[in-house]
């Protein structure tokens, strides 16, 4: 019963990396070839990644300290355009786990918050800026760019969408 | 200052263990998996690979960060850049693991629409990314 209880103690991150290497010790047994062919891929890996976590961390600092929940609530007040426009930048800027945001969103949802722009800032999240110098490294400049306005400009129709979704429902 | 460089500092941490699972994990599949059996799935068909894409990418869910690595070293293998962009697009946008707790406080119609738009969209999306990318 102890036992059960410390495993669930366990993060589930670590509990995933531990599940991991068990597998490759059981490769070990199993074909030793495997098991060096793929911890020398993981090491060309680290080392291309590596490096890059050092402009991720001064970023995600930078991100911490400017923009805050109460930051991202004086910039809601806005009306019309500016409104969609502060939602989308907040989206974008906003950290930590989504599930953090939903306390929130819920308590400005009742202040009068429309589900599109809800919708619009949790889409806006899929855009990272302290994690795109790890994305360009792997996808090009020109790629991410692309990528980001798309989703920008998807952002705000679907913000559209559910709000006309949630008008029809009703 | 300080406590925002400790915050990032710890949030790095905390997906450290998923990283390096991760980077494992993909090492692993990239020496087992022949690319031919890559290129069976995907076969870079333009409607195909996205909805494959975007479908692992709503099931698996997490850090961003993990699906550009994850995301990155299945493009050098074969797999199509439509199906990829699908990908990493839907892992943030679509949650359904976070369901329940985004039903709970944000209402069950909004979280459905929601997610049922964003898996669309992700599609749509990279469907879009890929022809802007062709053209310019």
């Amino acid at each position: 019963m102890k036992f059960k209880q410390k495993i669930k103690k366990i993060p589930n991150p670590w509990k995933f990396l531990t599940a991991t290497i068990a597998i490759y010790i059981l490769i070990l047994f199993f074909s030793p070839e495997i098991f060096f062919n793929s911890l020398n891929f993981s090491k060309k890996i680290f080392v291309k990644i590596a490096p890059i976590f050092i402009v991720v961390f001064v970023l995600m600092a930078l991100s911490n300290y400017f923009i805050t929940p109460k930051v991202i609530i004086r910039h809601l007040k806005g009306k019309g355009i500016k409104k969609w426009f502060f939602i989308i930048t907040g989206g974008i800027l906003s950290s930590g786990p989504i599930y953090m945001w939903y306390p929130l969103l819920g308590d400005l949802k009742k202040k009068g918050l429309s589900n599109g722009l809800i919708a619009c800032f949790l889409y806006n999240r899929a855009i990272k800026i302290p994690l795109l110098p790890i994305a360009i490294a792997y996808f090009g400049l020109k790629y991410i760019i692309i990528l980001t306005f798309t989703m920008v400009a998807f952002s705000i129709i679907q913000g559209i969408l559910i709000n006309k979704l949630m008008e029809i429902k009703n | 200052m300080k406590h925002s460089a400790i915050k990032a500092a710890k949030s790095i941490w905390n997906s450290f263990p998923l990283i390096i699972g991760t980077v494992l994990l993909v090492s692993l599949f990239s020496t087992i998996i022949p690319k031919n059996f890559i290129l069976l799935v995907f076969k870079n068909n333009f409607i195909l690979d996205p909805l494959i894409g975007g479908f692992f990418g709503s099931v698996f869910a997490g850090n961003p960060l993990v699906s550009y690595i994850f995301a990155g070293e299945l493009l050098k293998q074969g797999i199509s850049l439509i199906a990829i962009t699908a990908f990493i697009v839907s892992w943030v946008t679509v949650g359904i693991i976070q369901i329940p707790a985004e039903a709970a406080i944000l209402g069950k119609k909004f979280t459905l629409m929601r997610n049922i738009t964003a898996f669309v969209f992700a599609i749509i999306v990279a469907t879009i990314t890929i022809l802007i990318l062709n053209i310019i």
